[in-house]
């Protein structure tokens, strides 16, 4: 038993290679050897690099490929583990980050501030701000009755999805539709390029914390997902353990709009992926999820970045090249569907 | 001697229509206590109020003289184990997964399973012999094992009460005599046992008292042997059931409609 684990270390030395190699793809690309002696040489000083080379190495890999690896690293493992977090506290393995309608808000307050602010940081904080109102509205029509808690938080989640997503309909109609229109429409499908530094510094750390605080509360998840009575009576202090996983998982996934837009299917997909790796603990499938989560997503940029001439809006790779995967994966997955 | 268990005047409603109106009863350390009642009679709300789950809107329920939620819900899990009616798992979750989730109540906010859980589930596992049935997944195996795996996660805990709600129901012959035969088998090793159910004989077979509810009040309290009885049964069910004693210590129920009145 425990063979899941294994799979972990082997996820992250993938993780590594793929990482390297993505490094050195692009339309300028560099040889693996070169990107190797250029890391060696900045961080310990050793071999020969040509200064004219070094500052062009330095430009193209530390200034454009990195922040965006590593965004695209940060936002597959956040997408994958706010939806294995949620998969399993609301007990149900269709279940996306979406749910509360934090990236139906995320995307209205993005829209929004697209249209009636100029300021790209205007932009990013208003689509952080508004994903997490609305999990805030779903979460509040959820306290508003009483009942089964994750039924009414599931309520309360298409409620506010639909007002947000009315909302950035209102957004699109009013926007103008030579200049604002085709921004929003674009931002919406997602997409790495705007990624850059300034932004990593400011969403990594909470990105990064969120995911290791919901690895370390994982085994809390397993009892979540036999049901509030159960979990209340193996001594859990369900509603606060429950809120704050879902503050989590919607600050991670707030910030993945933050970065890059909307980003579909991974959240979805990928738990399901690591489960029939690892299994369905989720002491294991956290951690598991965060790890295939971000190599799918650096894959996923590497070809919308490699495929055609033109970038691919990564929210569109993601679906199309996911959704025959899943059904090819699911044919072959006959646990976790009982 | 302070009761395990002491429910005082509880009242619980969960809409309008009161559920339980004023229960009083007490529970000794080592009984097996089985409540016996129509559906809806509040059999499962009076078991969720117990093991803290609900909590009584009125009166209160005290565990060995504290009232339990001043007990709190981590220390009470490690005296009462909740054994709920069977169910399946949204996840494949293996039966050793979820017999270590009895170890959470023994945990501290981050925590990981240490040797020590393992072999404590472990040896849970083998006590009710379904070592075998560790790696799989829950959601492949009988009902009747799944039965037992919730039981071996109770054991997990280390509680010495187990509440459980319906435990033979939806179970096969073969099963549900399998199942009591492990809850007799505990009781000896000294745990205390209360368990609802709808089959009169199984509190007959295993249990030292019974407990009716009706309308959400106690109908009758006391020693098998006086509380099951015909009388009784006709009252609780509306039912006409003979209890017949066999080599005078061995007792079933027959519906009178078939045993013609024996």
């Amino acid at each position: 038993m425990r063979v899941g684990k294994l799979f972990l270390p082997i996820l992250f030395a993938c993780l590594v290679c793929v990482s390297a190699v993505s490094l050195a793809l692009g339309k300028y690309p560099v040889p693996l050897r070169d990107v190797l002696f250029f890391f060696l040489h900045k961080t310990f000083d050793v071999g020969h690099l040509d200064p004219d080379q070094a500052g062009l190495l330095n430009n193209l890999l530390i200034h454009i490929r990195l922040p965006r690896i590593i965004a695209a690293l940060l936002i597959g493992a956040s997408l994958s583990v706010s939806g294995a977090s949620f998969q399993a506290m609301f007990i149900n393995p269709l279940v996306s980050p979406s749910l509360l309608g934090v990236l139906a808000g995320a995307s209205f307050g993005a829209a929004m501030a697209m249209v009636f602010f100029k300021s790209w940081l205007a932009v990013q904080m208003s689509t952080f701000i508004f994903g997490l109102f609305a999990v805030l509205i779903a979460v509040g029509i959820a306290k508003m009755y009483k009942g089964n808690t994750v039924l009414l938080l599931v309520l309360g989640g298409v409620i506010s999805g639909s007002l947000f997503t009315s909302l950035l309909s209102i957004i699109k109609y009013v926007a103008d539709p030579f200049n604002q229109l085709p921004a929003i429409t674009l931002w919406l499908m997602g997409g790495l390029s705007r990624v850059d530094m300034g932004t990593l510094t400011f969403v990594a750390t909470p990105q990064v914390g969120s995911i290791i605080l919901t690895a370390l509360f994982s085994g809390y998840l397993n009892a979540l997902s036999m049901g509030d009575e159960e979990a209340k009576a193996l001594g859990i202090p369900v509603e606060w353990v429950r809120m704050l996983l879902i503050f989590l998982a919607t600050l991670m996934s707030a910030l993945t709009v933050v970065m890059a837009g909307m980003i579909g299917w991974v959240g979805l997909i990928i738990p399901h992926i690591a489960r029939m790796l690892v299994g369905p603990d989720n002491k294991i499938l956290i951690p598991a999820s965060a790890l295939v989560g971000a190599l799918y997503l650096l894959v996923m940029d590497d070809l919308s970045r490699l495929l055609l001439n033109v970038e691919i809006p990564i929210g569109i790779t993601t679906s199309l090249v996911g959704i025959p995967f899943f059904a090819i994966i699911l044919r072959r997955a006959r646990r976790g569907w009982a | 001697m302070t009761p395990l268990i002491k429910v005082e005047e509880v009242y619980f409603r969960y809409s309008r229509k009161p559920v339980l109106t004023g229960i009083n009863l007490a529970i000794q350390r080592g009984e097996i206590v089985t409540l016996l009642g129509p559906n809806g009679c509040g059999k499962s709300t009076l078991i969720k109020l117990m093991v803290g789950v609900l909590s009584p809107l009125a009166g209160r329920i005290l565990y060995d003289g504290t009232e339990i939620s001043r007990v709190g819900s981590k220390n009470l899990a490690r005296e009462i184990a909740y054994v709920p009616q069977i169910h399946k798992s949204a996840f494949p979750y293996s039966v050793m997964d979820i017999a270590l989730m009895g170890r959470i109540p023994h945990k501290t906010f981050f925590f990981r399973y240490s040797k020590e859980d393992l072999e404590i589930a472990y040896d849970a596992l083998r006590r009710l012999s379904i070592l075998h049935l560790a790696d799989r997944p829950y959601t492949e195996i009988s009902g009747g094992e799944r039965q037992l795996t919730i039981i071996a996660r109770a054991l997990t805990q280390g509680a010495g009460t187990f509440v459980m709600d319906e435990p033979a129901t939806g179970l096969d012959y073969g099963n549900q005599l399998r199942l009591l035969e492990q809850i007799d088998k505990l009781s000896h090793e000294g745990y205390t046992f209360i368990k609802s159910t709808h089959s009169p004989e199984h509190a007959l077979w295993i249990a030292d008292r019974a407990i009716m509810i009706k309308d959400g009040n106690i109908m009758a309290d006391g020693p098998c042997e006086d509380v099951v009885n015909d009388a009784n049964l006709f009252q609780l069910y509306n039912a006409r059931v003979n209890v017949i004693r066999v080599d005078g210590s061995l007792q079933f129920c027959v519906p009178q409609a078939i045993s013609g009145g024996i």
